[in-house]
């Protein structure tokens, strides 16, 4: 505890506290809980990264800041979110040439394996696959609610398959998607994408056997790049036996068990934990981003880590409660669309480091190292906001 | 759409329950984890305690020690260093973060971090904690006698082997050498130095301890747990008689003699002390037919083989001598499953090491008993009390007093006329036996001396083996062993 680190703390307070003011005086009947969900994720994210290195800490506060204000930018210029249903293609084209961008030359940067990053030069390497997964759940929304009816019950009675029509542009634009995430190596991603779909398409539609199908073409999907690619080999193996290879191939997997475990029910208190070797690097690859719950679970224990945990279950629930109280269909699939987002991204990395399901490295939202997932998680927030201040208006479609 | 998105809330709400469940598991899962290898959190924790140190038996020189280090927020942090390198690497063993721990470092650490717990070191340290002082841990006093230890690697020097030196009548550990060996401080920092070790043998493997837990073939030094059979049945004494034709027949196939006896190719009559002075494999052969491989092997067994010998190292580091088969150790239910003749001169499938044979020689010196191996001569608290004492005891009663007697001078005679002669020390009566194991390729045999000293008041008792030889153990791991017992006696030190 210094001088330093206290008036960072009063400078996020303050922070929150103005973006919290403008969000009142603007959206007076927006949910009062989203922000503060998002600001106290953020928290915990700012004061972990400060304790791995604090130069770390104060990049990513630079972030937050920047985050802060666009998120104070779109609830003040944006005047009606449903105006974004009329450029919908266009977003979903946007989408899939955001997630095409890494994979260019000269500005494309591959990273542990995966093409994820955009290097403009300088400090602005940023990843455009997390602002990407607001406009497809954007372009999702609407498309879904134009075209729900022919999607749930075909185009002679139930039971029948959709026509292209209507299926066409949705398999278009989701495919297109998929391809480049797997081009580009991102497996977390590409799962992301996968859950948001299905989730928006069975709260659209209501059909179960469009999630069965889904999940068959998943199993089919993942059985068929477990076949091709040796880095998802990789992934299956040491997810299902760990310690075969603790020095190997899943060493990351190994050390964040053992940092999870070591933290006892109250962990080992900040900066106490093992975490960081005296050369300054740290035993688990990735501890700012995809391992950063390892690091929360080993300082504040099993508390600190199902605190965390509940943070998203409350925001989920805040998140669907604004989908189920809206009006009309764009404003239900966004607002339930945007939700699944941040909460399937969550269960994805959390269960991938606690060994749960295979690791494939994603973000964990509003808490891990990384300027574009904090930028797109406030935008994800602006919107859900916004949704929620019509809701509780009691305007009508 | 309200139906559904109901539905989406409560599927998550299980996945999150589920993550939780599964960092509980975690939890519960800890005291598993962190016995684990490679878990740094409880090493690295370990690191703020004053690790005791490792000393040689004069109770003042340092074989492991401590470096200070205080970390930028203030943590101090002692790391380990040894200031005696490759001296006593595998004994001592290491204690690193990124490569956990062997050896004594390994086996003792509870000692060595004070965390031999019972309630009133726990009330200790946990006031300790409160009140900021640092823990620090026990010193251990270890039975090597430097000189002996510097006798044995300079021996070993260029060479795949190692040796083992016994007080016959204790139990102590004196030397423990393998070859090659490596700088234990360089494994947290240069690792890749310690894989780029070159030897004779492929692979170098300096790390592996060859003293206890390298695979050797006896040959001929295994002909001294068949003699002990004979004598102690009471069915042959030393001057009973053979006829060595030259060769024995096993399965109607004819073993010659190996180049590596003295004398003539063809003996003729010789009794059982001529026999073993000159490594006569015939005779051996037709002993071991005559005796049975269950009597053979039963002396083996009463001379420890078969059984993980209790010296204070981890138990992985310790190799159980035997009969092996598919790499793996294999007590034959029927005696008809192995052949008594190449068992008798200890070819067969016989896998020992060199702390085993040491037991064997240091059986026979100690009238017939076998003493605990043992590595520790005292555990010392940090304000000077005695936790740990040395405590000789007997492991295994191997033979009668009288036939260890019968064999002792068999085997002096060895050393005065027969294969061992490069052991002989001025004025000191020596007792051992050679052997030169063949492993079917030229250049690679195994290369033994087994011996005690003085023969007829033993002080130490010595095994040398060496790999990947082209002499024999008469010409070049003799001589090792000699100088390890003059080491030992005072001549040279």
């Amino acid at each position: 505890m210094s001088a330093a680190s206290l008036s960072y703390a009063a400078f996020f307070i303050s922070l929150f506290v103005v973006a919290h003011i403008v969000l009142r005086v603007r959206l007076p009947h927006a949910d009062p809980f989203l922000l503060p969900l998002g600001g106290l994720l953020c928290a915990v994210g700012l004061t972990e990264l400060y304790r791995i290195r604090p130069e770390l800490a104060f990049r990513q506060g630079v972030w937050v800041v920047v985050g802060v204000v666009v998120f104070a930018a779109l609830v003040l210029l944006l005047r009606d979110y449903r105006e974004l249903d009329n450029v919908k293609y266009i977003l979903g084209v946007s989408a899939i040439a955001l997630l095409v961008l890494p994979a260019l030359p000269v500005i494309g940067r591959t990273i542990n394996g995966a093409t994820l990053w955009v290097d403009f030069g300088g400090p602005l390497v940023f990843q455009p696959g997390e602002l990407a997964k607001v406009l497809f759940v954007v372009f999702l929304a609407g498309y879904l609610r134009d075209n729900r009816e022919m999607l749930s019950y075909g185009a002679a009675g139930q039971g029948r398959l959709p026509s292209p029509k209507h299926l066409g542009p949705l398999l278009l634009i989701w495919g297109g998607a998929m391809l480049v995430l797997f081009q580009t190596r991102d497996l977390g991603g590409a799962l992301l994408y996968f859950a948001i779909f299905l989730v928006m398409l069975y709260t659209a539609t209501a059909r179960w056997s469009f999630v069965a199908a889904g999940l068959a073409l998943f199993l089919a999907g993942a059985f068929a790049l477990y076949q091709v690619i040796p880095h998802v080999q990789e992934r299956v193996q040491s997810w299902l036996d760990p310690w075969a290879d603790p020095e190997g191939q899943s060493y990351q997997l190994v050390q964040s068990l053992y940092a999870i475990s070591s933290g006892g029910v109250f962990g080992s208190g900040l900066g106490d934990g093992v975490l960081v070797t005296p050369q300054g690097s740290t035993y688990i690859p990735f501890l700012e981003t995809d391992f950063i719950f390892s690091a929360i679970t080993q300082e504040l224990g099993l508390a600190g880590a199902a605190g965390v945990i509940l943070l998203y279950l409350l925001f989920a629930y805040r998140g669907f409660r604004i989908s189920m109280l809206a009006q009309d269909g764009f404003s239900k699939l966004l607002a339930a669309g945007l939700t699944a987002a941040v909460s399937v991204q969550a269960f994805i990395i959390i269960g991938g480091v606690t060994g749960l399901i295979p690791l494939t490295g994603i973000t964990l939202p509003f808490v891990s190292y990384g300027g574009s997932s904090i930028v797109a998680n406030f935008v994800v927030l602006a919107l859900l906001l916004m949704v929620s201040e019509r809701v509780n208006r009691g305007e009508r479609a | 759409m309200n139906p559904q998105i109901r539905r989406l809330f409560f599927v998550f709400s299980f996945l999150f329950v589920a993550l939780i469940a599964t960092a509980t598991y975690w939890l519960w899962r800890a005291p598993d984890l962190e016995a684990r290898q490679g878990n740094p959190t409880l090493l690295v924790r370990e690191l703020e305690i004053e690790r005791g140190l490792i000393l040689s038996a004069n109770g003042r020189t340092r074989l492991a020690a401590n470096r200070k280090r205080t970390l930028e927020d203030g943590t101090v942090w002692w790391l380990r260093r040894y200031p005696r390198g490759e001296l006593t690497a595998h004994a001592v063993g290491y204690s690193t973060i990124g490569r956990s721990r062997t050896g004594l470092e390994k086996s003792l650490n509870d000692y060595l971090t004070a965390s031999n717990a019972n309630l009133s070191t726990v009330l200790d340290t946990t006031l300790d904690k409160l009140r900021g002082i640092p823990r620090v841990g026990n010193d251990v006093v270890t039975t090597l006698d430097l000189s002996a230890q510097r006798a044995a690697m300079q021996g070993l020097a260029g060479e795949c082997g190692a040796a083992v030196a016994l007080e016959p009548a204790t139990g102590r550990v004196l030397a423990l050498a393998s070859s090659p060996s490596f700088d234990p401080n360089l494994v947290e920092s240069d690792f890749d130095a310690i894989e780029a070790i070159t030897a004779p043998c492929r692979p170098a493997a300096p790390l592996l301890d060859r003293a206890t837990a390298g695979r050797f073939v006896p040959g001929s030094t295994f002909k001294v747990v068949t003699a002990a059979a004979a004598l102690d049945t009471g069915r042959f004494d030393p001057e009973s008689t053979f006829e060595d034709p030259g060769f024995c027949t096993l399965f109607g196939q004819r073993v010659f003699n190996f180049a590596d006896q003295s004398g003539p190719g063809v003996f003729g009559t010789l009794t059982l002390a001529e026999a073993l002075e000159n490594s006569v494999n015939s005779v051996f052969c037709n002993l071991g037919k005559e005796l049975g491989a269950n009597v053979v092997l039963e002396y083996a067994k009463r001379f420890g083989f078969y059984e993980r010998p209790p010296i204070e190292l981890p138990s992985e580091e310790v190799l159980i001598s035997g009969l092996y088969r598919r790499g793996r150790l294999y007590d034959p239910a029927s005696p008809s499953e192995v052949d008594p003749g190449r068992l008798a001169f200890g070819q067969e499938r016989l896998i020992v090491t060199p702390l085993q044979m040491a037991l064997v020689a240091a059986g026979v010196a100690n009238r017939g008993v076998v003493m605990e191996p043992k590595l520790v001569e005292r555990i010392v608290s940090p304000d000077g009390d005695v936790i740990e004492g040395f405590d000789a005891e007997e492991w295994k009663t191997a033979i009668e007093p009288r036939t260890a007697a019968e064999l002792t001078a068999m085997m002096v005679r060895v050393v005065e006329s027969g294969t061992g002669t490069a052991a002989q020390i001025s004025g000191v009566p020596v007792a051992g036996k050679t052997g030169t194991a063949e492993t079917g390729v030229a250049g690679r045999n195994n290369t033994w001396f087994i011996a005690f000293a003085p023969a007829d008041d033993p002080e130490v008792a010595v095994a040398v083996a060496l790999s990947d030889q082209s002499g024999t153990g008469g010409a070049t791991a003799a001589p090792i062993a000699r100088a390890i017992m003059e080491a030992v006696l005072g001549r040279n030190a």
